[in-house]
């Protein structure tokens, strides 16, 4: 091979990189951008034939219509309310059980450890007839004790098994120097495994909250009122209500889709740590 | 005396540990424990909460759910939308690291376009499936474009044609789920030594061969991992099926989850319903114990 066909092959193969790359943004973006575009237009406009990509007439009133209507900002702070509770309840007990794993040895640890991992696998459904029925014998039904209790069963495992997974990358001469020092188990947690962990605790925090904030099986049966409805129940509130209000329901899904959008971009890394210890153990 | 105070100490040292874990064993074994030991006896009896002196019927609903035609579908549907999910988000997924990993890209492009591919996960499954009923109405955008394009004549019906509603199904949580495997597969392809590739290049292998040969064997316990995981979690599908097709058109999308939601929130009838469940559950927990096999082995 000469040096100028290596340079045009070279050449191609840059070309096809950056085609199949334009490629994938299309695919990857297109619907997230038709969201926005379709949430900032009149209705009228939705169907308009022939499409286009962007309103022809900017129009916010769908925005408008949420923002002032109580009822719907009632489903954006139930989910958060929901959310921010399950996330610090998630964090708090995983750092005491991530404690316990990571720092001690004692018998049954292993067999806790496997029965946490499979835990994760429990499908909603099979919890969702028991649920039912225990929500209604101890009056939570409708309740957001409902959400938060049952969303826990979802989370804690993956905190748990998050972050002994970060406590135990933490050498453990670090908490024995105060421990030495006459400080309580309790004191070297908090005071010198948690600010270490800051990272970790991040991660584990942001997956707890992505977990909570886009739950729908418990939402739509432990709850029926459209106070107690979180964002996904509500969108699929406005679908039955009036089907053909696709502006409003693509606004709803935009202002749904904020939170975490915000969270990602801001926390990235941490985001990105998270996702891959949510589905790996290392 | 100063023995024996010692000896104390470490006996109530003994359960220190216990007293760590006791909230998050507490929560689990109320909100997981108790729970699958209720739906496995609710399965066993002739109806519960609405009845109010359930019998013992032993395996019969289990039978009964055998035998019904609608979940025998059920579960050939899941099959098909469980399997194609996985080996597309695996295809995807490793395309689009690899394309990330790619030597022409700047690391500013690269961190900006990883941010785009990453998008689609990070929407709530309700919002996914309204957006693309939006997408996918008859007279939605995507059947314009086809048409432009001379893909397609006429309309298509996507969600609501028997014939093309489950494959559109698959192919939006297709859609929603591959960046889970790029992003792990990413950080993989970033950890294999380079050494390897520059020997292989001085072998004289090229780079369909460095791929097969080097690449995929130090993926591999990512994959298996990241695979078993996703066939498990896609299995036990529900929103998204639910807000798109509801199982329909007929019963053409119904899966095994949407199933067991409508015998027990539509027809009541709990015991079939946990039946089901627990069918759900056996087979989550014989894939799950694959899973935690290969976590140990890593």
């Amino acid at each position: 091979m000469t040096i100028k066909s290596l340079k045009y092959k070279r050449m191609g193969s840059k070309a096809l990189v950056y085609f199949l790359l334009l490629f994938g943004v299309i695919f990857a973006a297109f619907p997230v951008l038709w969201l926005v575009s379709i949430s900032a237009r009149a209705n009228g406009e939705v169907f308009a034939s022939p499409p286009s990509f962007l309103p022809k007439v900017l129009d916010l009133g769908a925005y408008k219509k949420i923002f002032q209507d109580p009822d719907k900002l009632r489903f954006f702070v139930n989910s958060y309310v929901i959310a921010i509770v399950v996330t610090f309840v998630t964090l708090f007990i995983s750092m005491l059980t991530a404690y316990g794993f990571s720092r001690y040895e004692f018998r049954g640890k292993k067999i806790i450890n496997m029965i946490i991992i499979g835990t994760q696998t429990v499908p909603p459904i099979a919890l969702m007839i028991p649920y039912f029925g225990l929500m209604v014998t101890f009056k939570l039904y409708d309740t957001y004790g409902a959400l938060i209790l049952t969303y826990l069963a979802l989370t804690l495992p993956y905190g748990v098994l998050m972050m002994t997974g970060f406590f135990n990358t933490i050498p453990k001469s670090l908490d024995e120097a105060v421990l030495i020092d006459g400080g309580s188990r309790l004191l070297t947690l908090f005071r010198v495994i948690v600010p270490i962990s800051l990272p970790g605790i991040v991660s584990t925090g942001l997956y707890t909250f992505l977990l909570s904030w886009n739950e729908f099986l418990f939402a739509l049966t432990l709850t029926k009122s459209n106070e107690m409805a979180t964002v996904p129940i509500g969108i699929q509130l406005l679908m039955g209500q009036h089907s053909y209000e696709w502006n409003e329901m693509m606004a709803m899904s935009f202002l749904g889709s904020l939170p975490i959008m915000l969270l990602f971009l801001f926390f990235q890394k941490y985001f990105l740590a998270g996702m891959a210890a949510g589905s790996l153990k290392d | 005396m100063f023995k024996n105070k010692s000896i104390l100490r470490n006996k109530k040292q003994i359960l220190d540990p216990y007293w760590f874990i006791l909230p998050a064993m507490l929560l689990l074994s109320i909100l997981m424990l108790i729970p699958i030991i209720q739906v496995f006896r609710y399965s066993l009896m002739d109806n519960v909460i609405t009845n109010k002196s359930p019998e013992f019927v032993g395996l019969s609903n289990y039978k009964e759910i055998i035998q019904d035609e609608v979940f025998k579908s059920a579960i050939g549907h899941t099959l098909f939308f469980t399997i194609f999910s996985v080996v597309f988000h695996l295809i995807l997924g490793m395309s689009f690291a690899l394309l990330l990993n790619s030597k022409y890209l700047g690391s500013g492009t690269r961190a900006v376009l990883r941010v785009i591919f990453i998008f689609p996960w990070l929407f709530t499954p309700a919002i996914i499936a309204i957006v693309w009923r939006l997408i996918l109405d008859p007279l939605g955008i995507m059947n314009f474009m086809l048409q432009q394009a001379g893909l397609i004549d006429g309309i298509v019906e996507w969600l609501s044609d028997e014939s093309t509603a489950l494959g559109t199904l698959t192919f939006i949580n297709v859609w929603n789920g591959y960046p889970f495997y790029m992003v792990s597969l990413l950080a993989g392809l970033q950890s294999v030594p380079q050494q390897q590739y520059e020997a292989a290049v001085i072998d004289g292998a090229n780079s369909r061969k460095q791929f097969y040969y080097i690449t995929i064997p130090h993926l591999k316990p990512i994959i298996l991992s990241l695979s078993i995981l996703d066939f498990i979690w896609t299995m036990q599908v529900f929103p998204l099926v639910w807000m798109t097709t509801g199982g329909g058109p007929g019963h053409a999308t119904e899966v095994m989850a949407t199933y067991t939601y409508k015998l027990t929130f539509l027809q009541f009838e709990f015991s079939k319903a946990s039946a089901s469940a627990m069918i759900i559950l056996l087979i989550s927990m014989v894939i799950s114990i694959f899973y935690v096999r290969s976590q140990k082995s890593r």
